[in-house]
């Protein structure tokens, strides 16, 4: 035991140094005393104050008071016009992916109560139909939905044109690619068999490059920017796009890793596409978004700095939490579960931020569809991750690691956070980029309310009934099959949670197709909640 | 420039360091793991039965890792087995650990269920033997014959999920992942786990 709680400590001590040394750096650049100053930079000039949100104005849209100001207006709308294409790519594919990721879930989860349903093919039993639910929505839906925001995002907070969108343009092409065969490949029965990572890694080398690909316009567009001070959005965004790959590089180095030893890559891996890739995406956009909508920046600049630096210290080690009680040494474990608690740092730091800017402006939720989805989001963020650091505790996760449990927590964070966070951005961007408004209101209601019930139904039915499951499977007196019959009305529950938040996927693609179409009344009135606050806009 | 590039190599670092701490040292640790002289290597049948359960996503609903009993009593207790130690997954590539546990542990379901009757029988439809199972039914690894020929492995589910005329003929691939079932024995000793039955933290 003593030579691995040495090597325990050397990498304590490593890990504390180099984030000593980061410290060090971030203050002999002086990234701390730009301090509130820095938290404005995403404002243009004379804008603090006013709302942006393509999708509410009670007020008009902010359009300059003085000729400097209105110039500064036009920049920004000439740079969004700049990432139009790449944008518009990935959006569109990311919707695609949603809505044919939601039939899969539905037909799995149906699977689960039923399974004499579609058993007939090898194609769509259940252990084909899962893994493609889970691939289509991460790295087709959540993925390409980021990466397509991301591009969006960074002429805006580099003030200046995106340079080189096309080639994140041919980017999506060979991700999309990428996903089509690697769907195909699993359905087939080619899967590589580690979950997160069933793609055969001929394939994922595909997705290497095509998210290469987009880091050529986020250096070109970096090297020309006009801002001084680097947004934390961009800090978030610039780290997953050089963490993600990386990571799916080395999880994929196929035949190196056999055994137990294989499983904690697996898991590192796992965990990272999770804490490194989607969740920075989620809090950068969330960052941007809501200090823009309400017109005020956010509260702590420097707070958020320290967010930054201390979830990628933490998250980058919690990968073995999901081994809690698995085939490997006891030091790995520990260490996951001490990271997976200090983790509460950079979420408490980003809370304060986001909630804390929020604080008095609550009302603003019942008009602004990009605020409520964002926000909701955000605070599902909090939840989720506070619930993740008691359940890498060995004292629950002992009850909860096998179970429906995992995968209530699994879609707290992948649907009501990022999936949230992803939907308020696109209701914020598309009306940007086409110059056309939403058609309908209510259909944006409609899909609020639709997948808010349906995952509010999904996550307490599994809960209750994972946790059931959990406590009941310890025991052993209690008879396998009388837990399997015990967890039928969660699985049942998940269903009808599902089948509500696949049908708000289908009014939002509907809707999103309908805009591009230009359905609608044009660009006269941004689209609100409310009808009466539209009246008065002359 | 200068800036926005120090923030992607100081992230690039950080995982670099994150990959060192849980990538290359537990692959150190653990690769020098002796292997129980027990475990023997899968055969070439029980290795295709084993791409069929890969193929076939078993390992979604099963795990592969019984817990150590002072941790979590009900894995002994039930039957599954003594806990797994890494040396024990010595032939595993890709490993089959599992996170769910909608069905039973099958670390030792060879040792549990040794009967390829049994195994084959509750591939065509797990139902034939609880009737409540959700396990999914796989007919796709049977085939439906008027009259078996000599040499097939004729399967018999009891009323009501035989055919009405003609009998079921396990296929080579049923007949592999049955296979891949019974070899998943261990059953013996592992040399590394420690003696004492007091819990560790
Ligand atoms: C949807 C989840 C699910 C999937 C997928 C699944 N199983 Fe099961 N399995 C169960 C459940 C539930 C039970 C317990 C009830 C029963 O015995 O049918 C079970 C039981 C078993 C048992 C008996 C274990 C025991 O100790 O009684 C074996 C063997 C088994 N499954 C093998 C497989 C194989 C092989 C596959 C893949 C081809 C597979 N299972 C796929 C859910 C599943
Ligand atoms: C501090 C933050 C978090 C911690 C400590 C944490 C911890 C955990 C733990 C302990 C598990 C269970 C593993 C098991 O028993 O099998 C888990 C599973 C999971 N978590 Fe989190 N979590 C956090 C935040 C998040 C967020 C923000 C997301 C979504 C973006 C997320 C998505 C998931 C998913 C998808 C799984 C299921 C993985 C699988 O089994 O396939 N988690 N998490
Ligand atoms: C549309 C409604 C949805 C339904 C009905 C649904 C259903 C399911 C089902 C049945 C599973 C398998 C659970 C198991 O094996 O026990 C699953 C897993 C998963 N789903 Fe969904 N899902 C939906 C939407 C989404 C979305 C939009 C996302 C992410 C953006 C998502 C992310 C995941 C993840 C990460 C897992 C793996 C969880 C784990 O391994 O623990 N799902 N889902």
């Amino acid at each position: 035991m003593t030579p691995t709680i040495a090597i325990l400590l050397i990498i304590t001590f490593l890990l504390s140094t180099v984030g000593l040394l980061l410290l060090i750096w971030s203050i002999a650049n002086n990234q701390f005393s730009y301090g509130q100053s820095a938290a404005r930079t995403i404002f243009s000039p004379g804008e603090e104050g006013h709302s942006e949100d393509p999708a509410l104005a009670d007020k008009p849209d902010f359009t300059g008071d003085t000729s400097a100001q209105a110039s500064a207006i036009k920049a920004r709308w000439t740079a969004d016009q700049s990432s139009r294409t790449a944008v518009l790519t990935w959006l569109s594919s990311a919707v695609f992916w949603l809505i044919l990721g939601s039939f899969f879930g539905l037909v799995t989860s149906l699977k689960m109560h039923l399974p004499e349903f579609l058993v007939s093919s090898e194609f769509l039993t259940f252990g084909r139909v899962r893994p493609v639910h889970l691939n289509a929505v991460t790295y087709g839906w959540a993925s390409m939905a980021g990466i397509g925001v991301a591009l969006f995002l960074i002429p805006r907070l580099f003030k200046t044109a995106l340079a080189g969108g096309k080639y994140a343009v041919s980017g999506a092409f060979i991700w999309n690619i990428g996903l089509v065969l690697g769907l195909v490949a699993i359905t087939l029965g080619y899967s590589d068999g580690e979950e997160w990572l069933e793609f055969p890694w001929q394939i994922d080398i595909l997705f290497v490059f095509g998210g290469a690909l987009c880091a050529i316009p986020l250096l070109l567009t970096a090297a020309n920017r006009q801002v001084e001070h680097l947004y934390v959005t961009s800090w978030y965004l610039m780290a997953a796009l050089v963490w993600f790959p990386i990571l799916f590089l080395i999880a994929n180095l196929p035949f190196t890793f056999p055994g137990a030893s294989g499983a904690t890559v697996n898991w590192w891996f796992a965990h990272n596409v999770l804490g490194l890739w989607v969740t920075p995406i989620g809090i950068g956009i969330a960052y941007y978004m809501i200090p823009k909508i309400l017109g005020r920046p956010i509260i702590s600049y420097q707070l958020s700095l320290i967010g930054f630096w201390s979830l990628a210290l933490f998250y980058s080690q919690v990968g073995i939490h999901h081994l809690v009680g698995g085939p490997i040494p006891t030091w790995l474990v520990t260490l996951s579960i001490v990271h997976s608690v200090m983790m509460s740092i950079p979420v408490i730091t980003v809370a304060i931020n986001h909630h804390g800017t929020m604080m008095g402006n609550f009302k603003r939720l019942k008009d602004s569809p990009t605020l409520r989805f964002v926000w909701i989001g955000a605070l599902m963020y909090t939840a989720s991750s506070l619930q993740g650091s008691m359940e890498a505790l060995r004292s629950i996760n002992v009850i909860t690691h096998f179970t429906h449990y995992t995968v209530a927590h699994a879609h707290l964070g992948m649907y009501a956070f990022l999936s949230f966070i992803l939907f308020g951005a696109v209701y914020f961007i598309m009306p940007r980029l086409t110059n056309w408004e939403w058609p309908w209101r209510r259909l944006i209601s409609l899909h609020f309310w639709l997948v808010s019930i349906g995952i509010l139904i999904y996550f307490v039915s599994l809960t209750v009934g994972g946790w059931l499951q959990g406590t009941a499977l310890l025991d052993a007196e209690m008879p396998f099959m009388d837990i399997v019959r015990m967890t039928l009305p969660a699985l049942e529950g998940r269903t009808i949670g599902g089948a509500l938040m696949t049908l708000g996927h289908i009014v939002f693609a509907f809707h999103f197709v309908a805009l591009l179409m230009r359905r609608g009344a044009g660009n006269e009135q941004p689209t609100l909640f409310r009808p009466a606050v539209k009246e008065p806009t002359q | 420039m200068k800036r926005a590039l120090a923030i992607m190599v100081g992230a690039a670092l950080i995982l670099l360091l994150a990959t060192l701490t849980l990538v290359v040292m537990p692959y150190l640790q653990m690769s020098a793991e002796q292997i129980p002289p027990d475990l023997k290597p899968y055969t070439e049948k029980q290795q295709r039965g084993r791409q069929l359960y890969i193929a076939n996503g078993c390992v979604y609903c099963h795990s592969q890792q019984p817990r150590d009993p002072s941790f979590a009593p009900g894995d002994r207790d039930r039957g599954w087995g003594r806990p797994s130690v890494p040396g024990d997954y010595a032939y595993d590539q890709p490993h089959l650990l599992g996170t769910m546990r909608t069905g039973p542990d099958l670390f030792n379901v060879g040792a549990r269920l040794p009967s390829i009757d049994w195994q084959l029988l509750h591939l065509y439809n797990p139902r034939t033997v609880h009737e409540d199972s959700i396990m999914p039914s796989y007919p796709f690894l049977f085939r439906h014959v008027e009259e078996a020929a000599e040499g097939d492995k004729v399967v018999y589910p009891r009323e009501p999920y035989a055919p009405e005329s003609g009998q079921i003929v396990a296929t080579e691939d049923a007949l592999a992942l049955a296979e891949y079932m019974l070899a998943l024995d261990h059953t013996y000793p592992a040399p590394t786990l420690p003696k004492s039955d007091e819990p560790k933290e």
